[in-house]
C-alpha cells in the first residue's frame, strides 16, 4: 500500500485523538444541558479558567498580583513555594466547586423560569466574566502546564507499526492518555448517573423539573452538583489541552468547537458528544489533508461549523438527540 | 407631571398612527435630531469623533440590524462580525473597481450584497431553531472571515492582506482616506443612521414587523394563523444583513480606514453587537441606540478611570473591562431582561406621576 494511504490513515488517527479532546469539552456542555436545560457557553472558558488556576496554584502565584501591584505599587508575584500536582488539582477542583456554588447562588437562582435563550446569553456573560477574572487573577501570558503527563511522539507505536506495515505512525503519547481518560470519564459518568442516588436524582431532573421537585429532589442542590461535575470535566479538559498547547486564551476558542460537536451528536446525549467529537476531529483533519492545500489551508477554522450546519439541515436534532416535538 | 399625554387629542387616523404619538416624545425626538445635525458637527473634534460618536453611530446601525433579526424575529445570530466583513469587503471591491461612482452608492450596494449573503446563511433557519441556529450562524462567522483571509481577490492581492480605503468624496468633501475631517466622518454616519433607523422603525410597526414578531413569539402558531415562515424569516435575515453590511462598510471605510479581517471582524465583534442589543433591549429601536452608546462609552470611561485615574496598565484595564461587561450582562438579564429600553419605559411611567404618588 502506498505511503499516501498510510499518511491519510495517520491523519485520521490524529483526527480521532483531537476529536477526543473536543468530546471532553462537549461532555461538560451535555451534562449541564441535560440537568438544567442551560446551554452553557462558558464551558470552554471554564476549562481555561481551571487550567489557569491549576498552573497558578502549582507555581504558588499570588492571585490578583498584577492588580495589587498596579494599585498599591508593590512588587508581589509569588508565595515562593511549589504545590505538588495532585494537591494542586484537588485545590483547583475546590475552586471549581466554589464557582459552581456561586453560579447557582448569584445567577441561576434568579433566572429560573426564564426563556432558554436568556439563560444562554447569561452564560455568555459568565464566559466573559470568567475570562476577565482569570486574566486578572493569574495574568494573561501563555503558561506551561505540566502535571507529569507523558508527552511527545510514542516511540513504541512508531516501531511496532513500522514493523507491521513498513510505515511508522506518529502518535502523541498525550493523545493516547487523553483518549483513555475520556473513556474512563464517560464510563464513570454513566455509572454515576445510573447507580448512585444523586445520579438518579440527576436523571429525574433532566426528565422533568417539576416532577422532580414534587418528589422532594432539591433542584438547587442538583444544579450545584451538575455544575461541579461540569467544572471537573472542564478541569480534565483544561489539563489535557493545557499540556498539549500551553495555557492561553486560544484554549477557550478551541473549546468553541465543542459547539458543532454537540450539534452533530445532539445536546442531550453523552455518547453523542463522544461520537460527534470523533466525527468532527477526523472530518476536519481529513478535509484539511485532502482539500486544504487546494483552497489555501486553515480550513480547520470553519469546517466543523459548516459540517454541523449542513448536517442539521437534514437532521435538526443531531445524531442521538431526542426527537424535537413542538406543540402550540 | 413632567412626562404626560394629557391634552394631547387626536382628530385623525394619520395623527393617531404616527411614530411618536405623544407630543413630548415628538419634541424630544426633534430636539435630538436638531442637535445631532445642526450642533454637534460644529463642535466635534477628532478625539470625540473617533472615540465616541463615529463608533457609536456605526455600532447603532449594526445593533439595529441584529435587533431586527434577534429582537424582532427571534433568530439568534452569532455571525454579525462575518456579515460586517462582507459589507466591508464588498465596499472595498466596489470602491476600487468603480472609483468614479459616489461612495454612498457603494455603501448601499454593499448592504445589498450582504443582504444576499445573509439570506443564504439564513436558509437553514427554516429547519434549525434556537441554540442550534445560534451555533449554525457561527459557521457564517468563521467561514466568511476565513474566505476573506484566504482568497487574495478580495483584498486586491495586497501583500499585507489588509484592505485600505482610498480617498473618496461626497459633494467635494473627503469622507474616507487619511485626510477626512472629523465632522465629515460624523455626518456620513449620521445620515445613514437617521435614514436606516427611520426605515427600521416603520418596518417594525407595519405588516412585516408584525410577521416577524409573530414568528418570534411562536413560529408554529404564527404559521397556523397564516404567517408564512419562509418569507418572514428570510426578510428578517435580509433586512438585518443589509443594515449590518452597511455598518461593516462604514466601519471599514469611514472609521478604520484600513482593516485586517480577522482582527476587525472576528467573533468578538459578533458578541459585542449581541451584548449591545441585550443590554439595550431586545425588540426596540431605542434599545439598539442605548445599547450601542453603553458599550461604546463603557470602555472609554473605564479607560479614563483606570488608566488615567488609578494608573493601571492598559492590559489590566482591558481584562477588567471584559470582566465588568460579563458581570453587567448577567446583572441586566437578572434585573431587567428587556434592557435599558425597558428601564426608560419604567422611568417614563414614574415621571408621569412624580412627584405625586397617585
Amino acid at each position: 500500500m502506498s505511503d499516501t494511504f498510510f499518511f491519510a490513515v495517520e491523519v485520521a488517527i490524529n483526527g480521532l485523538m483531537a476529536g477526543v479532546m473536543y468530546a471532553l469539552v462537549a461532555l461538560g456542555f451535555v451534562l449541564i444541558f441535560k440537568a438544567s436545560g442551560v446551554f452553557n457557553y462558558a464551558q470552554g472558558v471554564m476549562a481555561l479558567f481551571a487550567a489557569l488556576t491549576l498552573v497558578g496554584i502549582q507555581s504558588g502565584q499570588i492571585p490578583f498580583a498584577h492588580v495589587i501591584n498596579a494599585t498599591f505599587g508593590t512588587h508581589l508575584s509569588s508565595f515562593g513555594w511549589n504545590v505538588p500536582s495532585l494537591l494542586a488539582i484537588l485545590l483547583t477542583m475546590g475552586v471549581m466547586v466554589l464557582f459552581a456554588i456561586l453560579v447557582e447562588r448569584l445567577v441561576l437562582k434568579h433566572l429560573v423560569n426564564q426563556e432558554p435563550i436568556i439563560l444562554f446569553m447569561a452564560t455568555i456573560g459568565l464566559a466573559f466574566f470568567l475570562e476577565g477574572l482569570g486574566d486578572l487573577m493569574w495574568g494573561s501570558e501563555i503558561k506551561k502546564l505540566d502535571v507529569g503527563l507523558p508527552q511527545g511522539i510514542s516511540g513504541t507505536i512508531e516501531n511496532v507499526t513500522h514493523e507491521w506495515f513498513g510505515y511508522g505512525f506518529f502518535i502523541d503519547r498525550l493523545d493516547i492518555i487523553a483518549a483513555m481518560v475520556a473513556t474512563v470519564l464517560v464510563i464513570a459518568l454513566t455509572a454515576y448517573s445510573r447507580y448512585t442516588k444523586q445520579g438518579r436524582a440527576l436523571r429525574a431532573v433532566a426528565d422533568d423539573h417539576q416532577a422532580a421537585l414534587s418528589v422532594g429532589i432539591s433542584l438547587r442542590f442538583i444544579w450545584v452538583l451538575v455544575w461541579s461535575i461540569a467544572g471537573f470535566v472542564a478541569l480534565v479538559a483544561g489539563i489535557m489541552w493545557g499540556t498539549k498547547s500551553g495555557v492561553q486564551f486560544s484554549l477557550s476558542l478551541i473549546a468553541l468547537k465543542a459547539l458543532p460537536v454537540l450539534m452533530l451528536g445532539g445536546f442531550t446525549s453523552i455518547p453523542g458528544a463522544i461520537v460527534g467529537g470523533l466525527i468532527i476531529g477526523v472530518g476536519e483533519k481529513l478535509f484539511e489533508f485532502f482539500v486544504g492545500p487546494m483552497v489555501g489551508g486553515a480550513t480547520e477554522n470553519w469546517f466543523a461549523y459548516v459540517l454541523a450546519l449542513v448536517f442539521l439541515v437534514f437532521r435538526p436534532q443531531g445524531l442521538f438527540g431526542e426527537k424535537i416535538i413542538e406543540r402550540v | 407631571m413632567f412626562y404626560r399625554e394629557a391634552g394631547d387629542f387626536k382628530t385623525s387616523y394619520v395623527e393617531d398612527g404616527q411614530t411618536f404619538p405623544i407630543r413630548l416624545d415628538r419634541w424630544g425626538y426633534y430636539a435630538i435630531v436638531f442637535i445631532a445635525f445642526a450642533a454637534i458637527p460644529f463642535l466635534i473634534n477628532d478625539y470625540w469623533a473617533n472615540a465616541v460618536f463615529v463608533p457609536f453611530l456605526i455600532y447603532s446601525i449594526a445593533a439595529l440590524g441584529l435587533n431586527v433579526l434577534t429582537g424582532y424575529a427571534g433568530q439568534v445570530s452569532l455571525g454579525t462580525g462575518g456579515f460586517m466583513a462582507v459589507g466591508a469587503f464588498a465596499c472595498y471591491k466596489l470602491m476600487t473597481a468603480f472609483p468614479e461612482i459616489n461612495i454612498v452608492f457603494h455603501i448601499i450596494v454593499s448592504g445589498g450584497i450582504t443582504a444576499a449573503v445573509g439570506m443564504l446563511f439564513g436558509l437553514p433557519s427554516l429547519r434549525i431553531k434556537g441554540f442550534y441556529l445560534a451555533v449554525a450562524t457561527l459557521a457564517a462567522q468563521f467561514f466568511l472571515v476565513w474566505l476573506f483571509n484566504k482568497v487574495p481577490w478580495f483584498y486586491n492581492y495586497s501583500a499585507s492582506g489588509q484592505i485600505t480605503a482610498p480617498e473618496r468624496t461626497v459633494f467635494g468633501v473627503a469622507v474616507t482616506g487619511p485626510h477626512t475631517e472629523a465632522w465629515a466622518k460624523y455626518m456620513v454616519c449620521l445620515v445613514f443612521v437617521f435614514v436606516l433607523a427611520w426605515m427600521v422603525r416603520n418596518m417594525t410597526r407595519g405588516t412585516l414587523g408584525r410577521k416577524w414578531m409573530a414568528i418570534r413569539d411562536m413560529d408554529i402558531a404564527a404559521e397556523i394563523i397564516g404567517v408564512s415562515p419562509l418569507p418572514a424569516k428570510l426578510t428578517a435575515f435580509g433586512v438585518s444583513s443589509f443594515l449590518v453590511g452597511i455598518a461593516g462598510a462604514l466601519f471599514f471605510a469611514v472609521y478604520l480606514g484600513a482593516a485586517e479581517v480577522g482582527e476587525a471582524f472576528g467573533p468578538q465583534k459578533s458578541f459585542l453587537v449581541l451584548f449591545m442589543i441585550i443590554i439595550g433591549g431586545l425588540g426596540s429601536v431605542f434599545g439598539s441606540f442605548a445599547g450601542a452608546a453603553f458599550m461604546v462609552l463603557l470602555p472609554v470611561l473605564l479607560k479614563n478611570l483606570l488608566v488615567g485615574g488609578l494608573g493601571w496598565p492598559t492590559d489590566l484595564a482591558t481584562h477588567f473591562e471584559i470582566m465588568l461587561v460579563g458581570a453587567l450582562i448577567i446583572v441586566f438579564l437578572i434585573a431587567e431582561p428587556h434592557g435599558i429600553a425597558q428601564l426608560w419605559r419604567l422611568a417614563k411611567e414614574k415621571l408621569r406621576l412624580w412627584p405625586f404618588p397617585h
